[in-house]
């Protein structure tokens, strides 16, 4: 293997050790606090505004500072970002969608695989059919069936 | 409020802006998890190591907070059924929208993107609305 290869996978597991370090410590992670903080209405608990503010504090101005102006990264490889800037029917529909599923388990994707080394059958129920989803939505990206509202991907 | 963490969360959310920021200005990718994962299942060329690492590296955090007397939660109790439909329901409206709380919610929010900026409203009011129906309903 490359030494600067051997580089890039030690930066990948460093923030993959640290993202998920910021999943467990945030609180992220249980999903009874993430339904405290979703149900506004009743004993709510405001903690996890104060994750999406410190990360928000931390990447904004690094991003802005140090990133924003570059087209390759400190590896030489080039940023991927994402490319599209359109609001679509597809986005919201999506978002909508990922956000009655967070809003029912009180888990989204990160604390889920952070949540794996736990051992739970929940969890591990989770993720499985987590990634069949994720077939389901690349069938549908690729034409195959229609979603209500918004019809058949036309992309 | 009893269970009010301000300063763990806020700390918690600072290593995720930290770990996004490192793994874009270094290597040039985007710390979006259902992206990472999406990204494995319809697999390219030069994207497969990284993501693999990386979600080891999250699978394995919790050595990293063990001597912080910081630990998972059991979540055991839940109703596998409900976290099953949950599960797909995450995935395909992840893969749809193209990011989830990682992806829009910090990266494309901190990038001032437009798209992100809705998507993140969208998918924290209907959470929101889905905790409320569920609670009405007597937390079926």
């Amino acid at each position: 293997m490359q030494k600067s290869k051997f580089i890039n996978l030690i930066i990948s597991l460093v923030s993959g050790l640290l993202f998920g370090a910021g999943m467990i410590v945030s609180g992220m992670v249980d999903p009874n606090k993430v339904i405290g903080f979703l149900n506004v209405t009743g004993n709510w608990d405001p903690s996890l505004a104060f994750v999406m503010g410190g990360a928000l504090a931390v990447f904004t101005p690094i991003y802005h500072l140090f990133i924003k102006q570059r087209q390759y990264a400190i590896n030489g490889e080039e940023l991927t970002l994402a490319a599209k800037t359109k609001v679509d029917s597809s986005l919201i529909t999506g978002a909508a969608i990922f956000g009655a599923g967070w809003g029912l388990a009180g888990f989204c994707p990160g604390p889920a695989i952070t949540s794996i080394s736990a051992g739970s059958h929940i969890t591990l129920a989770f993720v499985v059919c987590m990634i069949v989803g994720i077939m389901i939505a690349n069938r549908y990206l690729a034409g195959r069936f229609a979603l209500p509202f918004i019809g058949y991907n036309k992309t | 409020m009893e269970n009010f963490t301000p300063w763990m969360s806020l700390a918690g959310g600072a290593l995720l802006g930290l770990s996004a920021a490192l793994l874009m200005l270094f290597n040039g990718k985007t710390a979006g998890i259902s992206g990472v994962l999406a990204g494995l299942i319809t697999p390219k060329k030069n994207e497969v190591s990284w993501r693999i690492v990386f979600l080891i590296g999250m699978v394995l955090s919790f050595l990293l907070v063990a001597p912080f007397a910081v630990s998972l939660p059991d979540i055991s109790g839940e109703n596998i059924f409900i976290i099953s439909l949950a599960g797909l329901l995450v995935g395909f409206g992840t893969r749809i929208s193209n990011g989830c709380t990682s992806g829009h919610g910090i990266i494309g929010m901190g990038r001032f993107s437009k798209r992100s900026i809705y998507a993140t409203l969208t998918f924290m009011f209907v959470a929101m609305v889905t905790v409320f129906l569920r609670g009405l309903l007597g937390g079926l």
